[in-house]
C-alpha cells in the first residue's frame, strides 16, 4: 500500500473547483490548480484578498465540497464527504446563546461518534475534560456563563475549545481573530501557539493579518484572486518556540515585508487586468 | 425610580382617564342609555347579569381555548415541515399567504353547513385565524440557521435531523412564544365572530341578543369580559416568554 505511507498529511493535487455546472462549462472556477502538501502536524496561513476563494479552500479541506477536477486526500484517506477529523472556528464564534460555554464547547461530542453513543453515560467526564480546556484557554470561572455574557475575546476563545474538544486532527480557522482589538489578538496568537505546540494538531490558518501569519504559521501560502490560485509559497525559519518580541525583530518585518510585496505587486497587476 | 412608578402605573392611570371622560361626557350631555351606555350603567348590568355573563364567558373561554390548542399543534407540524424543507417553503408558504389574507369570518357560514349551530364554527374558526403566526414563526426560527454554524456541524457528520433539534429548534422558541401571545388574542376574535352567528351560547352570542334587544350595558359588559379575558392570557404567555426564553431578552434583563 503506498498510499497509506504517503508521508503528506494533506495533499491537494491539481484541484479546481466551480460552484456548478454552469461555471464549470464556462470555466469560472472558484479555485483553480491548487497543489498543497503539508506535513503531519505543520501549521500554515492561507493569506490574500478578501474574495480570494479562501472559504472554497477551507470547503474543500474539510470535504464540505468536492473538487471539480484533481484530487484531495487527507491523513491518507481520499476525501469522499465531510472529514470528522477536522474542527473549524470562524470569525464569527456562532456559540448557542441557549447553552452556557461549557455545554456550547460540548455540542460536537452530542454529534460525532464515537462520543455520540456514550455521550449521556460519559457525560461527567467529557464535561471534566471541556472545562479543562476551557481553563487552559483563560476561561476559569466562564464555564457556566453564557455566551452573551462573555467578551468578543472570549467568545471566540469557547469557539476554538468547542472546534478542539473531539481532538480533531485537523484544526480549520476562517479570520478567527479578525474582529478582535489588536492587544486581544495577540493574546489569542499565544493561546493558539500554546495549544497547537502542546498537541500537534495540523492547523489550516485563513486570515488576512501578515503578521498572523508569520508568527504563527510553519508556511505561508499566498492566494491571488479570480483565478483563486496559490501564488507564492513561503517557509517561516522563525526559530520556535516564538514570542511575541519576535514580531519587532528585523527578521520577522523583512518577511511580512516581503509578502506585503507579493500582495502590493498581485493587487497592481489586478487592477491593470480590470481597467 | 419616580419616573419607573410612573410607567408602571401608566397604563392603569390611562384607563381611569378614560373612564372617567367618559361618564362625564355621557353625565354632562345626558347621552340615552339605550345608545351609549355610561361606564355607571355597564358597571350596573354588569353586577346584574354577572351570573349569565359568567356562563357565556366560560363557554366563550373555553372554545377559544380548544381552538387555540389545535392552532399550535398545526402551526407547530407545519411551521416544521416549511421551515425545514425549503421545497416545503417554497410550496407552502405562497399558498398559505393567499389563505391567511381571506377574511376569517367568511369562512363561518361555510362551517356551519358543515359542522352545524354551536362548538364547532367557533373552534375551527378561533383555529383558523390564530395557526398563521405560530406556524410563520416556528418556520422562520427554523430557516435563519448561520452557514458558519451550519458548516460547524456538517462537518462532524451532523445530520438534518441533529441541526434541526440542536439548534433550530431551541432557536425557534423565542420567536414561538412571541407568536403565542398574537395568536391567543386573534383566537378570542375568530371564537366571538364565530358565535355572533352561528352559535347560541357565548359572548358573540350574548353580544347579538343584548343588542337586538337595547341592552346596552349588557352588550358592552360582554365586550368588556372578551377583552379582559384576551388581556390576561396575553399577559400569560408574555411571562412564559420570558421565563423560559430568558437567552433572547438579555437586553431588559440588565445583566
Amino acid at each position: 500500500m503506498t498510499d497509506s505511507a504517503a508521508p503528506w498529511f494533506v495533499d491537494f493535487q491539481d484541484v479546481w473547483l466551480a460552484y456548478n455546472d454552469a461555471l464549470l462549462k464556462q470555466n469560472q472556477f472558484a479555485v483553480e490548480a491548487i497543489d498543497l502538501k503539508v506535513r503531519q502536524g505543520e501549521f500554515i496561513a492561507i493569506v490574500g484578498p478578501s474574495g480570494c476563494g479562501k472559504s472554497t479552500f477551507m470547503k474543500l479541506a474539510t470535504g464540505l465540497k468536492m473538487p471539480s477536477m484533481g484530487k484531495i486526500r487527507i491523513d491518507g484517506q481520499p476525501v469522499t464527504g465531510p472529514l470528522k477529523i477536522s474542527g473549524m472556528a470562524f470569525q464569527a464564534s456562532s456559540l448557542l446563546p441557549w447553552r452556557t460555554t461549557v455545554d456550547n464547547v460540548l455540542l460536537p461530542l452530542e454529534i460525532v461518534e464515537p462520543y455520540r453513543s456514550n455521550f449521556k453515560a460519559k457525560r461527567k467526564e467529557y464535561e471534566e475534560r471541556a472545562r479543562k480546556l476551557l481553563q487552559k484557554v483563560g476561561l476559569a470561572g466562564y464555564e457556566d456563563k453564557f455566551p452573551w455574557q462573555l467578551s468578543g475575546g472570549m467568545q471566540q476563545r469557547a469557539s476554538i475549545c468547542r472546534a478542539l474538544i473531539h481532538e480533531p486532527k485537523m484544526l480549520l480557522l476562517d479570520e478567527p481573530f479578525g474582529a478582535l482589538d489588536a492587544f486581544t489578538r495577540e493574546e489569542l496568537w499565544c493561546i493558539l501557539r500554546d495549544l497547537w505546540t502542546e498537541q500537534q494538531f495540523n492547523v489550516i490558518l485563513v486570515t488576512h493579518d501578515l503578521r498572523e501569519s508569520v508568527f504563527l504559521a510553519d508556511t505561508v501560502y499566498v492566494m491571488s484572486k479570480s483565478p483563486g490560485r496559490f501564488v507564492v509559497r513561503r517557509e517561516i525559519d522563525l526559530p520556535r518556540p516564538r514570542d511575541l518580541e519576535i514580531t519587532y525583530t528585523p527578521e520577522f518585518t523583512d518577511i511580512v515585508h516581503e509578502l506585503r510585496g507579493h500582495i502590493g505587486a498581485m493587487r497592481q497587476a489586478g487592477a491593470a487586468i480590470n481597467q | 425610580m419616580h419616573m419607573k412608578q410612573v410607567e408602571r402605573w401608566s397604563p392603569w392611570l390611562l384607563l381611569v382617564a378614560v373612564i372617567a371622560v367618559w361618564q362625564i361626557v355621557c353625565s354632562a350631555f345626558n347621552v340615552s342609555e339605550f345608545i351609549f351606555p355610561s361606564p355607571l350603567r355597564i358597571w350596573d348590568q354588569f353586577i346584574e347579569y354577572r351570573a349569565l355573563i359568567a356562563g357565556h364567558a366560560w363557554r366563550t373561554f373555553w372554545v377559544t381555548m380548544v381552538g387555540f390548542g389545535i392552532a399550535i399543534v398545526v402551526g407547530v407540524l407545519l411551521g416544521f415541515v416549511i421551515g425545514s424543507s425549503r421545497i416545503a417553503y417554497a410550496a407552502v408558504y405562497p399558498l398559505m399567504t393567499a389563505f391567511n389574507a381571506l377574511p376569517k369570518a367568511a369562512f363561518v357560514p361555510i362551517l356551519v353547513v358543515w359542522f352545524g349551530i354551536g362548538v364547532g364554527p367557533a373552534v375551527l374558526t378561533a383555529f383558523l385565524i390564530s395557526f398563521f403566526p405560530i406556524m410563520v414563526n416556528i418556520a422562520t426560527g427554523l430557516a435563519t440557521l448561520e452557514p458558519e454554524l451550519e458548516d460547524v456541524l456538517r462537518v462532524l457528520g451532523a445530520k438534518r435531523w441533529d441541526v434541526l433539534t440542536k439548534v433550530g429548534l431551541p432557536r425557534s422558541m423565542p420567536y414561538f412564544y412571541g407568536s403565542l401571545k398574537v395568536a391567543i388574542t386573534l383566537a378570542f376574535v375568530g371564537t366571538t365572530v364565530s358565535e355572533m352567528t352561528a352559535s347560541d351560547q357565548g359572548i358573540g352570542y350574548l353580544l347579538i341578543s343584548a343588542g337586538s334587544s337595547m341592552q346596552m350595558g349588557l352588550a358592552f359588559s360582554g365586550l368588556l369580559v372578551v377583552g379582559i379575558m384576551a388581556m390576561v392570557m396575553y399577559e400569560l404567555f408574555s411571562y412564559i416568554e420570558k421565563h423560559t426564553t430568558a437567552w433572547a431578552h438579555r437586553g431588559s434583563q440588565g445583566e
